[in-house]
């Protein structure tokens, strides 16, 4: 290891002054930034109030969200006044098991409730006691019609919420005990979507994979109106709870809005481009009306856009549509005649030196030059607009957007609303790669 | 015409002139099919969507100009008094700026720190880089409006909702486009403080960050563009910021009012457009690249 004498150091820094010994006002601007952009997030913050926001947060409300993204609960009521206990998917009226299920099981007058890993309920009389996994000692709670239930034996433990109405026991995420005057609720958590392909109604439901797939190849129809692979489809496409078919339209409708919007305002763009650009039409004037409207399109945004055409084509996706090849024809616009001024005259004036009509002239002499862009820019578009009609699907041009906003407005569904945020991202995530792919096609193969 | 004879007598020459008929042939084949695809989509994209609308296309072009026209009438009817409607609607254009600046600072922030683990040339682990770039493809994925209708449900009506949804979508798209700066950068300064002993933070910070980071702020200014539109929307559904009340007044249908914050989205959204693009000239014309 060579060391370099200090001499040679201050020689090296007196050639290139401010290199090795960088003057102190050149160090403190990048500190003095990083300052302010602190300052900046930490006072705009402040604005937002975000302690008292976070402070606030429904904590419970997102919990629950995640739970029954993933999982669905099985309630065990019964009312005090009567002898049995009903069992429902997720305390739905409509939905009501007519089977016990198998971790419940009523031995005269013993009523056992297994839990699975939260432990398990055994009712005798008017006595419900909880056993927590591997305890011995149980929490008794004596209850009757009209009564107010009462813990009597065992310390109150934190999961336990007593009051002068009903006792709420809520053990581990996945379990529920619940004691009231009236009635007694038990919820037990299971992993997975329930009825996913076929709901309560269905002749189906229940049925596992390979009886279904059985079912599908056998003869005897299930509804003499059709086969089997057809009632096992159209059970599925109606499924009532999930509403498959719904939602698969209104994500065609937003697809649509996408491809259509961007299309369209392709195709407008470009004979407008060809107006706009300096090099191609000769009237300044006539450029500048065509840019200003490109301005102006652009400038509106399609939020704005959507708010005039849902006005007036009502609610839907052709309004959609309308606000997305709007705006995107200002941008769109606006690209292509920047890329049409960058093309290269040599091209169009040898297509003309050969007798070339101006038409010819601009198709064979600009348009191959400016094709790349446009066919990119086009897919980027694509890709985005997959995005942006979702969103201007919620504020009322239908589709997929208006559908997760129904979802999430009824503050129960929440698998659905997992099911269609799953949906979107797989069809943004596709559109994203097919947009890549189609890029490196068309233009690779192109040149 | 007799050159053309004479060409087609030799085989050679003969078996050209047919590849390229061949080719065009193919080629017209291509543009024809691809002509007929978009048609299909158009025709049929406007037939499914125009059932699924509740009003029909023809019955809406002719009210189309009904809706800007009474904005414009009531516009008129308030007289001098709109000035005073859109300097009252001030605070909430500079919440909705707030919201995009901010939104696009955490995004930029998080998005360069993801975007050098995410770049093969700087960071040696396989697995480790699809990781990272699979991160990034769903937070780009998430709509911003998904996000920020959760959030809202949670946090309750709130602009830190829209914050938190820009930034996660923002991370994602920035990451993506700081990456590939990334691997477009030049190594030899890494391999100078590699040789010299520098730890990777040390590489990253001297031999990688100075030669991307004017690329980084532009596209971040680029970012900020998009993002102030998207604050506005993210409004609509409970955000906060002018989105918000743009939606209040749109449901109460005050002319004015929908005029003056038309008037100010528009106005702020034009001026940073030009902001920004001065500020990209001005950073790419100090460095020459891109």
């Amino acid at each position: 290891m060579t060391k370099i004498p200090s001499s040679d150091i201050d020689a090296l820094a007196a050639r290139h002054p401010g290199v090795i010994d960088r003057p102190l006002r050149q160090r403190f601007v990048p500190i003095a930034v990083a300052l302010v952009v602190l300052a900046y997030v930490i006072g705009s913050l402040a604005s937002f109030d975000v302690l008292r926001v976070l402070a606030g947060t429904r904590t419970d409300l997102v919990n629950l969200f995640f739970l029954d993204s993933y999982a669905h609960k099985i309630h065990v009521v019964r009312q005090l006044d009567k002898p049995d206990f009903v069992f429902s998917l997720e305390g739905s009226r409509f939905a009501i098991y007519d089977e016990q299920p198998s971790w419940f099981a009523v031995t005269g007058e013993e009523t056992d409730i297994d839990l699975g890993s939260a432990g398990r309920v055994h009712i005798k009389g008017d006595v419900l006691e909880y056993y927590p996994l591997h305890e011995e000692a149980a929490y008794r709670i004596k209850f009757g019609p009209g009564l107010v239930p009462q813990l009597i034996e065992g310390q109150a433990p934190e999961w336990m919420r007593a009051s002068d109405i009903q006792i709420d026991m809520r053990p581990s995420l996945f379990a529920r005990i619940w004691i009231t005057k009236s009635k007694i609720e038990i919820h037990r958590y299971f992993i997975g979507w329930e009825n996913f392909w076929f709901d309560f109604e269905s002749p189906l439901n229940g049925k596992t994979f390979s009886e279904i797939s059985a079912l599908a190849v056998s003869a005897d129809r299930l509804d003499p109106s059709m086969a089997n692979w057809q009632l096992i489809l159209s059970e599925f496409w109606n499924n009532q709870e999930w509403q498959h078919g719904e939602v698969y339209y209104a994500l065609l409708q937003t697809i649509i809005m996408a491809l259509v919007g961007t299309l369209v305002a392709g195709i407008l763009a470009l004979p407008l481009a060809f107006a706009a650009a300096a090099n191609i039409n000769p009237v300044a004037a006539a450029r500048f009306g065509i840019r200003r409207i490109f301005d102006v399109l652009r400038g509106l945004d399609t939020l704005i856009w959507s708010l005039i055409f849902i006005r007036a084509f009502g609610l839907g996706p052709l309004s959609g549509i309308f606000a997305i090849f709007t705006t995107d024809t200002g941008a769109l616009g606006k690209l292509f005649s920047e890329a049409i001024e960058n093309a290269d005259r040599k091209q169009a004036e040898g297509i003309q030196a050969t007798g070339a009509s101006p038409v010819q002239k601009y198709r064979f002499g600009v348009f191959p030059q400016i094709l790349p862009v446009f066919i990119s820019q086009l897919l980027y578009f694509m890709e985005s607009n997959t995005r942006s009609a979702t969103v201007i699907g919620a504020l009322g041009a239908g589709g997929i957007g208006l559908k997760l906003l129904e979802t999430m407005r009824t503050r129960q569904d929440w698998e659905n609303t997992a099911y269609i945020i799953a949906l979107i991202i797989l069809v943004v995530i596709a559109m994203d790669n097919m947009s890549g792919w189609l890029r490196r096609k068309l233009i690779e193969g192109a040149n | 015409m007799s050159a053309q004879a004479t060409l087609s007598q030799n085989p050679r020459l003969r078996e050209i002139g047919d590849a390229y008929a061949r080719l065009s042939r193919n080629r017209s084949l291509y543009t024809l099919l691809l002509i007929v695809v978009c048609a299909v989509i158009i025709v049929g994209g406007f037939m499914v969507a125009d059932e699924a609308n509740s009003g029909s296309f023809w019955g809406g072009l002719s009210n189309f100009f009904d809706y800007p026209a009474d904005i414009i009438t009531g516009t008129y009817a308030a007289g001098w008094g709109w000035f005073a409607i859109v300097w009252g609607y001030m605070p909430f254009l500079v919440e909705t700026i707030n919201i995009a600046i901010l939104s696009t600072i955490l995004g930029f922030a998080l998005g360069a720190l993801l975007s050098f683990v995410a770049s093969r040339n700087l960071v040696r682990n396989r697995v480790l880089v699809f990781c990272m770039r699979r991160i990034m493809d769903i937070c780009r994925a998430f709509p911003e409006l998904v996000i920020a209708l959760v959030l809202v449900l949670s946090l309750g009506p709130t602009p830190l909702a829209a914050v938190i949804a820009v930034a996660f979508h923002t991370i994602g798209a920035l990451a993506k486009l700081f990456s590939e700066v990334n691997e477009n950068a030049d190594m030899k300064p890494v391999d100078g403080l590699k040789s010299v002993g520098a730890t990777w933070g040390q590489q990253m910070r001297f031999g990688v960050l100075p030669q991307v980071l004017p690329n980084f702020l532009s596209y971040g200014l680029l970012r900020l563009e998009i993002n102030v539109r998207a604050s506005a929307i993210l409004g609509f559904v409970g955000a906060g910021g002018l989105g918000a009340e743009l939606k209040k007044v749109v449901d109460w249908n005050y002319a004015a009012d929908i005029s003056a914050i038309i008037v100010l989205l528009v106005a702020a959204v034009i001026g940073i457009d030009y902001l920004s693009g001065w500020a990209r000239r001005a950073l790419i014309g100090k460095t020459g690249t891109i």
